[in-house]
């Protein structure tokens, strides 16, 4: 080649490279940016009062322990209904599907739930959960509309980690004469384990900041204590969030963002479990 | 023992099955209901009064046409956000930065799509907005433009994350291919490897897209919600309603059964449709190219 | 019974990962005990009661709610917004004792409840003011009510059509599932007319909440919004409205919304399913008590005595 020509290749490369740093920089940055923002003006209200205490005041004073424990509930009973139904689930696409029309459906139609808006989960809690079967706006309608939408992550990730188990680690335990589901939960699950806790806790953590799912089916906006049973409503953190920057005069600033803190602490510490278990397994791996 | 262990085995095999079931279950049940609660609509209010273009529901104006072009303005400018962003962003971390720098951004921009919708629009309200009516001298900065902002925020993430798993899995060969016979690395990534990741990377953007299309709390606090017809040319820089902030401001007030409940509903089934229309249209993509590349490669 | 679900997820958990179980562990110590400030009656049965509706109303209803339950610890009362046509709603389907409302039911809410058995039963609770608020920096300082229509329904659209400077203005206004909102409609853009059919103008902005409208005229000198007098902090600037051009600008107080020279005032409303019984009926009786109607005056809104 022409030298001139492989300057003008040279520096359309450097000038390629430096416009993509810069738009990953433009990227990332702001969304940093508005992390470290919330923590600057949030940390100031944070004290073991805020965490533990009940709203006082028209909740301008005191603490949100009511929604982050109601947040809690709800992240729970999300896990009680999505993991077992979408690890089996995952473990059937994984170890007994064929590649057929139904299964090529069955992945459609995990396509298509991730997919759809989280406010028509919300319509379809409403109208299912809680006017169809009944259940009234409680913890029991919005963990089971939060859990229909967790499903396909989960499903999706715990998949993809059961198929990355080798198949001979499978050979071998059917050689020595175990059963499908033997060698599926000794050997299989416990092998994809990391990748399979990874979904849940992306998964848990998705429903933990969601907002519209839970607006009709379970949130409240202020309770006098905290839920007893499944079918009390109860207060959740996106949903206090909501409430105080939007609903309340003179609310302290403070405040708002002090929920907004512990609310991304809550979620990205879940975040942070799971790639930290992601990359030790990684390493650990037999394979 | 024989006997139980195989009983026990042929239990929970079935019940396996029927949770692999269960997905499509579930997005039958989601349809059959919105259909349920949707198309009485129809019936109580005409197709064309529908079509209208005022949506004033306590007075019985159903208008539906302001709440589409609405959401469809808000996405596309997210879309024109993310997309650049996002793409740029996935090809950098996957092929220019170094192996340091992407461990780091890798996980960093996973843990940034976590970020719950509420803060952002809560910090729209008090930081985005006033400062777009202060920069572009507009009446207010409650628009479209600041929901398609934090849309697109939100959006990034995700197209990043499945564009730059896509640009991975490209193997090694195209690239040492490329390189062989002369190309830069710049001309190995727009002529070989984006090529060859096509199916991931318009799958990527789907969801992104998809992702922007369902959001809720976001656009709600910061688009102004006002029911406009979005299609002058500066409609990105005026208020506007979507679909989905219609539907979370709304359903609170409608008595069950009533019109307005209905119409929501109907709203809703759009919205299901359209995502399922992206969806379907990605995975068929998405499946052609993976059996031409079957083609291709056998 | 949660407790039980506590253990059995611990021990789930203890296979996995150790540190999980702590902080599980913190948690569920901490919502067991009795932190600082959780009401005495959290831990009895007690009676419960379903307050919805109103969001004009919904700090009222909280602060009452926390006044009585000092007064009466064995009644808990759950206080949720979402606008007068919500509590409304949720009147009809059953799901609440108490629907707040800033406006009064409407004939097809009352036709609805009646397919449904309910007999909506009204109490006046309070009443309020609806201030029309604008920026600070803007020098309009008085409206008639017919400008204030024109505004709203987009026939005027620059401030210096009302005598201010030359800029755009940005109408506010609450969603449509408010009873201020509803309110503002029949009483300022139809002038109380029932036969006018006159809208707001579709660049109307529909906020979902108050603090939004406050919180967009604080920092927009063009924009224009009204709410419930108690939601307007001091920094902000009252525009004084006079009935008909040529007839004296008020200002909203309670004093001028008593002797009715204030044009836009409104009862506050609290409606119930039949006539109230029990606990509900002793909540409402407190209601009208002077102890709960200070708390009316303190708030910004106006007594009903």
């Amino acid at each position: 080649m022409t030298r001139p020509a492989v300057l003008k290749r040279n520096l359309s490369q450097r000038l390629g490279f430096s416009l993509l740093s810069l738009m990953t920089l433009v990227t990332v940055l702001p969304i940093l940016a508005v992390v470290i923002y919330i923590f600057v003006k949030g940390s100031p209200a944070i004290s073991w009062e805020f965490l533990s205490g009940f709203p006082r005041d028209g909740m301008r004073q005191g603490g949100i322990l009511p929604a982050i424990v109601g947040t809690f509930y709800l992240t729970l009973g999300t896990a009680i209904f999505s993991v077992p139904l979408g690890v089996a689930a995952a473990i059937y696409l994984a170890e007994y599907a064929r590649e057929n029309t139904v299964t090529r459906a069955i992945r459609i139609a995990i396509i298509n739930l991730a997919g759809i808006p989280s406010v028509v989960y919300g319509l379809f809690g409403l109208g299912l959960f809680v006017f169809f079967l009944k259940f009234g706006t409680s913890l029991l309608a919005a963990s089971l509309t939060l859990s229909i939408m967790t499903l396909p992550v989960i499903i999706s990730a715990s998949e993809e980690a059961l198929r990355s188990v080798p198949q001979s680690f499978r050979t071998v335990s059917i050689s020595l004469g175990g059963t499908r589901w033997q060698t599926i939960r000794r050997i299989v699950v416990p092998q994809a384990l990391p990748g399979i806790i990874t979904g849940i806790i992306l998964g848990l953590e998705r429903a933990a900041g969601e907002t519209a799912p839970i607006l009709f089916t379970g949130a409240a906006f202020f309770l006098p204590r905290l839920p007893n049973s499944p079918l009390d409503a109860t207060m959740a953190l996106p949903y206090h969030l909501f409430v105080i920057s939007t609903q309340i005069p003179e609310m302290p600033v403070q405040v708002q963002y002090g929920t907004a803190l512990v609310l991304i602490f809550f979620v990205l510490g879940m975040n942070l479990v799971a790639t930290v278990i992601r990359s030790r397994a990684r390493a650990r791996r037999q394979w | 023992m024989e006997k139980s262990l195989n009983w026990r085995e042929y239990v929970i095999t079935r019940l396996i099955k029927a949770s692999g079931y269960s997905a499509i279950l579930f997005v039958a049940l989601i349809f059959l209901f919105l259909l349920k609660e949707g198309l009485p609509a129809l019936g109580e209010v005409s197709l064309s009064k529908l079509l209208t273009t005022r949506w004033y529901p306590i007075e019985n104006y159903f208008g539906i046409l302001p709440l589409i072009t609405g959401t469809l303005v808000v996405t596309l400018g997210a879309a024109l956000i993310a997309i650049p962003f996002g793409l740029g962003a996935a090809i950098f971390i996957a092929e220019v930065a170094p192996r340091w720098l992407r461990e780091l951004l890798k996980p960093l921009v996973e843990l940034l799509g976590g970020l719950p919708s509420v803060v952002l629009g809560f910090l729209g309200i008090l930081v985005l907005s006033p400062s777009l009516r202060l920069l572009l001298n507009l009446p207010t900065g409650l628009t479209a433009l600041a929901g398609s902002l934090l849309l697109g925020a939100i959006a990034i993430p995700t197209i990043v994350s499945i564009a730059e798993d896509a640009l991975d899995a490209v193997p090694k060969s195209y690239r040492e291919g490329a390189l062989a016979i002369g190309a830069t690395a710049w001309q190995t990534i727009w002529r070989v490897i984006l090529p060859a990741a096509r199916s991931g990377v318009l799958t990527a953007v789907m969801l992104g897209i998809g992702r922007a299309l369902g959001e809720t709390m976001a656009v709600m606090m910061v688009t102004g919600n006002a029911p406009v017809m979005a299609t002058r040319w500066n409609s990105l820089f005026m208020p506007a309603r979507t679909m989905t902030a219609t539907i979370a401001a709304e359903m609170g007030e409608v008595a069950n059964g009533s019109v307005h409940y209905h119409v929501l509903f109907l709203i809703g089934l759009v919205l299901f449709l359209i995502s399922l229309a992206v969806n379907v249209t990605a995975s068929t993509v998405v499946f052609r190219q993976k059996k031409r590349a079957e083609r291709i490669l056998s | 019974m949660f407790i039980l679900v506590w253990l059995v997820l611990s021990a789930i958990i203890w296979r996995m990962k150790r540190a999980a179980i702590c902080l599980l562990a913190i948690v569920f110590l901490v919502s067991c005990s009795s932190p600082a400030g959780q009401p005495v009656s959290s831990t009895q049965p007690g009676v419960i009661i379903q307050n919805k509706g109103s969001d004009t109303m919904v700090n009222l209803a909280l602060a009452w709610a926390e006044r009585y339950q000092q007064v009466n610890p064995q009644v808990n009362l759950s206080v949720t917004g979402g606008g007068s046509g919500t509590g409304i709603a949720a009147l009809i389907n059953g799901t609440v004792d108490i629907a707040n409302a800033s406006r009064q039911i409407k004939p097809e809410e009352l036709d609805e409840a009646k397919t449904k058995g309910i007999d909506p039963v009204e109490h006046v609770v309070a009443r309020d003011a609806i201030a029309v608020i604008v920026n600070p920096e803007n020098p309009v300082s008085q409206l008639t009510l017919q400008q204030i229509s024109d505004i709203y329904s987009g026939k005027i659209t620059n401030w210096k059509e009302a005598g201010g400077q030359d800029r755009p203005i940005v109408c506010l206004s609450r969603e449509t599932n408010s009873g201020t909102h509803v309110y503002f409609l029949e009483t300022v853009l139809r002038l109380g007319d029932k036969k006018n059919k006159t809208l707001f103008s579709t660049e109307t902005l529909l906020l979902p909440s108050s603090e939004g409208i406050i919180n967009e005229i604080r920092l927009n000198p063009n924009a224009i919004g009204y709410d419930g007098l108690g939601y307007v902090p001091k920094d902000l600037k009252v525009i004084a409205i006079s009935k008909k051009a040529g007839e004296s600008y008020i200002l909203p107080s309670i004093t001028t919304v008593n002797d009715n020279t204030y044009p836009i005032a409104r009862d506050l409303y609290m409606y119930t399913a039949g006539q109230p019984q029990g606990a509900v009926a002793a909540y409402l009786e407190w209601i009208l008590s002077k102890d709960a109607q200070d708390i009316v005056a303190q708030l910004g809104f106006v007594p009903v005595k």
